[in-house]
């Protein structure tokens, strides 16, 4: 379970965060919406504990996260980063193997039991056939794919997305979105997945949050936090809500 | 498989070994060579081993480990900064060095022990206080931006490098030693220098050859390789202090030599990927073996007269570095 706890971050004297408070439970996925700048990205940031947060905690099943040296959070919370900043020479296999780190010495020197666990977590995104490919030659949903098999490789109950869907098409975001829930539910992960398509959140996760500059305005079910209402506002611009013609979740028309 | 890349360099390298002992002023033929290693019949190559253990042997060593000092913080600067220009003078070491240097010289030091290891002991505290100053200069709260770091590097070398000019206009004495020092010409021969040399370069290679999988992640950004659990700031700061080190060694013994800490490193890359646990060790050796083979051609090219290393390498290193670049099959091998 992951419970953030109050979090404040400022980027030069400038609130980008105030108090956040959420919630995940093991098994579910939160998706975490809101407008650019609302700072989502910022949110994953602070929690993987890559900026210097102002106030604040985050916690894995009672382990205060964010005073832990890098190597022993990155046993517990794994991140999913856009797939942007990915070195083209590298190899599927290099690449994925690298999620290992946290269990290696300064060497990274791999055991069979790490080849093994990297070995599943690429079949389990479906993406086994790539291994010796560059990561430079993929397109941006296979090279998705690989950041989500290099964060399993990771082996952490909690799972932060940051916008993955990002710059897919439709049918790789299905697939991406559902990987993300089939593998939340059979390995009991904790998931927060930071989303721009309110469609794709209200139809894949179990809770939404809608973050406003740098706070919380709502968090609960997809049909308690996609309402005209506060989607409207939150955006700002007129939107519509519908029932989803072919599934029990809500359906935003701008 | 695994190990043929480092058997290929080994190789490389014990043949510009063999080479920079045979070849100079005198040329040594491999039997003798052979002979005098192997302590077979004195009497008759006594003048052939004078030449090898007093003169032709500790130069071997000092380019050697030189060579070895620019590939190794070459391809540890390139990783660092994930720039493939990155290297021992983009971020004002060497110019560092330099100016420690000169500003050395221009004082009359006495012609004792002391007074020879003045010289190179000034270029590495301008190096090391190089390195600081720049560090300093770019860091923004905790975290050190690249491109601050390569351009507080950029400026602060052109500063230095002014510097350095004007005080050798200035200078009456050493001016040529200078000039010739900033060439990459040694200027002191024997065991001496080596020596001195080997503590630092030795920390420096050693933490070095430690951090190809650190490297490796950094690749990844920052970010990523903290959340994957390496802990940055920290690893980096000791990846920079390493590699600057090892170039601070090998400048303040044999001079400002470019291009081997840039092109050593993209050729290996080309050749044998960009895995740093790999790359790493394969650049120490390959500049190595570079820089001996430039240093037999700076022998031989105008005999009996010797060309600055910086010179050779430069003439010939950039063509061999175009003609590999032009080859290389594998388009996106940064």
């Amino acid at each position: 379970m992951l419970k953030i706890e109050n979090l404040s971050v400022s980027y030069a004297q400038r609130r980008v965060l105030h108090a956040v408070s959420l919630e995940v439970q093991s098994g579910q996925v939160l998706a975490l919406i809101g407008p650019n700048g609302a700072g989502k990205s910022t949110l994953v940031r602070a929690v993987s504990g890559v900026i210097p947060v102002l106030a604040g905690k985050v916690q894995a099943d009672g382990v205060d996260l964010l005073s832990l040296p890098a190597m022993q959070r990155a046993r517990y919370l794994a991140v999913v980063p856009q797939a942007i900043s990915m070195p083209p020479a590298f190899t599927v296999w290099e690449t994925v193997l690298l999620g290992r780190t946290p269990y290696l010495n300064f060497l990274g020197q791999v055991s069979e039991k790490d080849k093994q666990i990297a070995r599943l977590a690429l079949q389990r995104v479906d993406a086994l056939d790539l291994a010796d490919r560059h990561v430079g030659e993929l397109s941006g949903g296979e090279q998705q794919s690989v950041l989500l098999a290099r964060a399993l490789t990771q082996s952490t109950p909690i799972l932060l997305l940051d916008e993955p869907t990002v710059h897919l098409d439709l049918q790789h975001q299905v697939n991406l979105m559902e990987t993300i829930c089939r593998l939340a539910h059979s390995d009991n992960l904790a998931v927060l997945v930071a989303l721009h398509d309110l469609n794709l959140a209200a139809r894949y996760a179990e809770r939404v949050a809608l973050l406003v500059e740098g706070e919380v305005k709502a968090t609960g079910s997809a049909r308690q936090v996609l309402t005209p209402e506060l989607i409207s506002d939150a955006y700002k611009l007129p939107v519509r809500v519908v029932p989803h013609p072919f599934e029990d979740v809500p359906l935003v028309l701008p | 498989m695994k190990f043929l890349p480092y058997l290929y360099a080994l190789l490389f390298l014990f043949l510009t070994v063999i080479l920079s002992v045979a070849v100079g002023a005198v040329f040594i033929p491999l039997p003798d060579i052979w002979r005098v290693f192997t302590g077979q019949a004195p009497q008759v190559v006594s003048q052939a081993a004078t030449i090898i253990l007093a003169l032709r042997l500790p130069r071997t060593a000092l380019v050697l480990l030189t060579g070895a000092a620019l590939g190794g913080s070459g391809a540890a600067y390139q990783g660092l900064f994930r720039n493939p220009l990155a290297d021992p003078y983009l971020i004002g070491v060497a110019s560092g060095a330099g100016l420690g240097a000169v500003l050395a010289m221009n004082v009359q030091w006495p012609y004792t022990v002391w007074g020879l290891l003045a010289v190179p002991a000034a270029a590495f505290l301008g190096a090391l206080l190089t390195v600081l100053l720049v560090y300093s200069l770019a860091r923004i709260g905790k975290t050190v931006p690249t491109t601050n770091l390569i351009l507080a590097g950029v400026a602060f070398s052109s500063f230095a490098t002014a510097l350095t000019s004007f005080l050798m206009l200035r200078s009456t004495g050493e001016l040529r030693q200078a000039i010739s020092w900033l060439l990459g010409g040694s200027t002191q021969a024997g065991w001496g220098p080596v020596l001195t040399m080997l503590p630092y370069l030795a920390i420096g290679i050693v933490i070095l050859l430690l951090s190809g999988h650190a490297l490796n992640l950094l690749q990844f950004g920052d970010d990523q390789a903290q959340q994957l659990g390496l802990p940055v700031t920290r690893t980096r700061a000791l990846i920079l202090l390493a590699a600057s080190l090892s170039t601070a060694a090998a400048v303040s013994f044999s001079g400002i030599i470019g291009f081997i800490g840039l092109i050593v490193p993209h050729v290996m890359r080309m050749w044998f990927g960009p895995d740093y646990r790999r790359l790493l060790p394969l650049s120490l050796l390959g500049g190595a073996a570079a820089l001996l083979l430039a240093d037999v051609l700076a022998r031989v090219i105008i005999a009996p007269q010797e060309i600055p290393l910086g010179i050779v390498t430069a003439l010939f290193g950039v063509p061999f570095f175009l003609w590999v670049l032009r080859r290389s099959k594998n388009q996106g091998y940064w």
